[in-house]
């Protein structure tokens, strides 16, 4: 006994409770140099646009100047100059983020519970399209669905298909390429969480006279809520912020909030209103995953 | 008693339960065909002879990959995107290395507050990271260039690395550890001949995650980046003249390269289990 409580007395860092936590310097030392990396330039950067979204350009200023005068009205203004692209954003990550569920949920049960010797196959397979660039993947897209792109030119072929039909600059094209972009975040996390359910349950709850139907329905879909949450988030997150798919594949009234916060860092040199935007952005986002993850009772998601 | 007969089940309705069957692996095969439809197209017009639009096909050409820097900057925007992704990766990885053995292997005060520190970049839309970051250089008056790019990189890694490691050393058989000090090695000759071999595949692919993501990053960089090319901003601005073929090549280029590491390292980690 006094051998085996030694043994774990050296390794109490790994055991959980029990034996009286070895308190030293070492993890401070392990965690210092990457926490100070993320306070300099993750944390106090979230605090350098605090500030600089209340600043105000003074009165005959340089572009580019501007002093801190603590207006907060600059997020009054802000917001209701950019509602209509901030109700937009948080719609199209909503419905993308649905989209992918959808497409997603099928192909992540089939590797995880048909795929047999496949699934590490098909596993680099749902990854392997990341290797191409995202930003080349979303210029085929416009390029497959544009206006001399081989969809296009087929569909004008059948006999009840408009000349004027675009599927480019379109509501429809921004949330298919925020879909697409987006679908191995949400298909890794789901498989992840299909492939730990033990199929022995879902053998018992056939065995109770359940039907295919409701054994999914009250077992598989249950034990893969973690993935479900965590797929979503991180679906939905970059989704919301993200402005390369309405800039290459929508038009101007597709502009989401990411679009706008963009203009007005770089073409309109305007810091305190594309500050206060993020701001707004982050502080939503923020509000509705912590929601989210309440309601949905996962708290394990780092 | 006449012997009953039963009815062959009629051909349309065997497909139809052949089909009802097989919808799932029908439904995946649709999808990966999705997946794939963008990588395909470039990779296709990567041989096209496009000239100075790559728009529509205009006939097969190798032109393209024998001389993948024919289109003026696309290589220097490459080197410097591998420059900034293999700088970035090897900082963030052993930063993001330290804090998953912290946080995995000790106790130590302030547990929460690190989770929430590793945690909230990955939640931050990458907009906000940009904008933020940028904010804070404007207000020190520093020039946005090569550096900041890998400063802005290492931060949105470390969070990744970290969680990819921390999975990898959660997964580990303790006893493992246990036996290499019940045979009287010390905690570093454990650490060193025991867990870190067994945690090195996870920190593999950590790095390997943190390479893709920075090589791939277009939204933080192009806030950060000043008027530093990278490939993906290279390939943003050319998107409203037509991008060159020869993106093309290199976008098709590094997609087989990552398969090619991916499939090797899944061989050789299979050939390690069975030996």
């Amino acid at each position: 006994m006094a051998f085996l409580h030694g043994a774990t007395k050296s390794h109490s860092a790994s055991s959980k409770g029990g034996s009286p936590k070895k308190r030293s310097l070492t993890p401070y030392l392990l965690l210092a140099p990457g926490l100070i990396w993320l306070i300099t330039f993750f944390v106090i950067p979230i605090f350098s646009l605090a500030s600089t979204s209340t600043m105000v350009r003074p009165q005959g200023a340089q572009i580019g100047t501007y002093v801190q005068e603590l207006r907060f009205a600059n997020y009054v203004d802000a917001f209701l100059a950019n509602q209509e692209q901030y109700v937009r954003s948080f719609l199209y990550a909503g419905i993308a983020t649905i989209l992918a569920l959808a497409i997603s949920y099928p192909l992540a049960y089939m590797i995880a519970f048909k795929a047999g010797k496949y699934r590490n196959i098909l596993l680099v397979l749902v990854v392997a399209p990341f290797f191409t660039s995202f930003l080349l993947r979303t210029v085929a897209w416009s390029q497959i669905l544009g206006d001399e792109g081989p969809v296009l030119s087929t569909l004008r072929l059948l006999p009840f298909v408009d000349e004027s039909l675009r599927l480019t600059a379109t509501p429809f094209a921004v949330v298919s390429g925020l879909t697409y972009n987006f679908l191995p975040f949400m298909t890794l996390p789901l498989y992840a969480s299909l492939e730990r359910i033990d199929p022995r349950t879902l053998e018992a709850s056939g065995d109770l006279y359940a039907s295919g139907f409701t054994t999914f329905r009250k077992v598989t879909v249950p034990l893969s809520m973690p993935g479900v949450v965590a797929g979503t988030l991180l679906t939905f997150i970059p989704a919301a912020g993200d402005y390369v798919n309405a800039a290459l594949l929508g038009n101007p009234s597709t502009k989401m909030i990411g679009n706008v916060i963009e203009s007005r860092f770089f073409a309109v040199v305007d810091y305190p209103t594309a500050a206060a935007l993020s701001f707004t952005l982050m502080a939503t986002i923020l509000i509705l995953v912590t929601l989210y993850i309440r309601k949905s009772g996962t708290d394990e998601l780092v | 008693m006449s012997t009953q007969v039963i009815p062959r089940p009629s051909l349309s309705h065997r497909s139809s339960r052949w089909f009802s069957r097989n919808l799932i692996r029908i439904y995946a095969a649709l999808a990966f065909i999705y997946l794939f439809i963008p990588v395909a197209y470039t990779f296709a017009f990567s041989f096209n002879d496009s000239g100075k639009s790559n728009l529509v096909w205009k006939g097969f050409t190798l032109d393209n990959w024998k001389n993948p820097c024919g289109a003026p900057q696309v290589c220097k925007a490459v080197a410097n995107s591998l420059q900034i992704g293999v700088i970035s990766t090897v900082l963030a990885t052993i930063l993001g290395t330290m804090i998953a053995f912290a946080i995995s292997r000790h106790s130590f005060k302030g547990r929460k507050t690190t989770n929430l520190l590793i945690f909230l970049p990955m939640a931050t839309p990458e907009v906000v990271l940009g904008a933020s970051l940028l904010a804070m250089f404007l207000n020190l008056r520093i020039n946005p260039g090569f550096l900041t790019i890998v400063i802005a990189h290492v931060m949105f890694c470390i969070s990744f690395v970290v969680v990819t490691v921390k999975a990898r050393v959660a997964s580990l058989d303790p006893r493992l550890e246990q036996a290499a000090m019940d045979l009287y090695a010390n905690e570093r000759d454990t650490f060193r001949y025991v867990t870190l071999p067994l945690v090195m595949p996870g920190i593999a692919g950590a790095a390997l995650l943190a390479f893709s993501l920075s090589f791939d990053d277009f939204i933080i960089t192009n806030f950060n980046s000043g008027i530093e090319s990278t490939f993906p901003k290279f390939v943003y601005i050319s998107a409203a003249r037509g991008i060159p073929a020869q993106a093309n090549v290199i976008g098709s280029a590094m997609f087989f390269i990552a398969l090619i590491i991916v499939i090797v390292g899944q061989v050789v980690s299979r050939q390690r289990k069975k030996s």
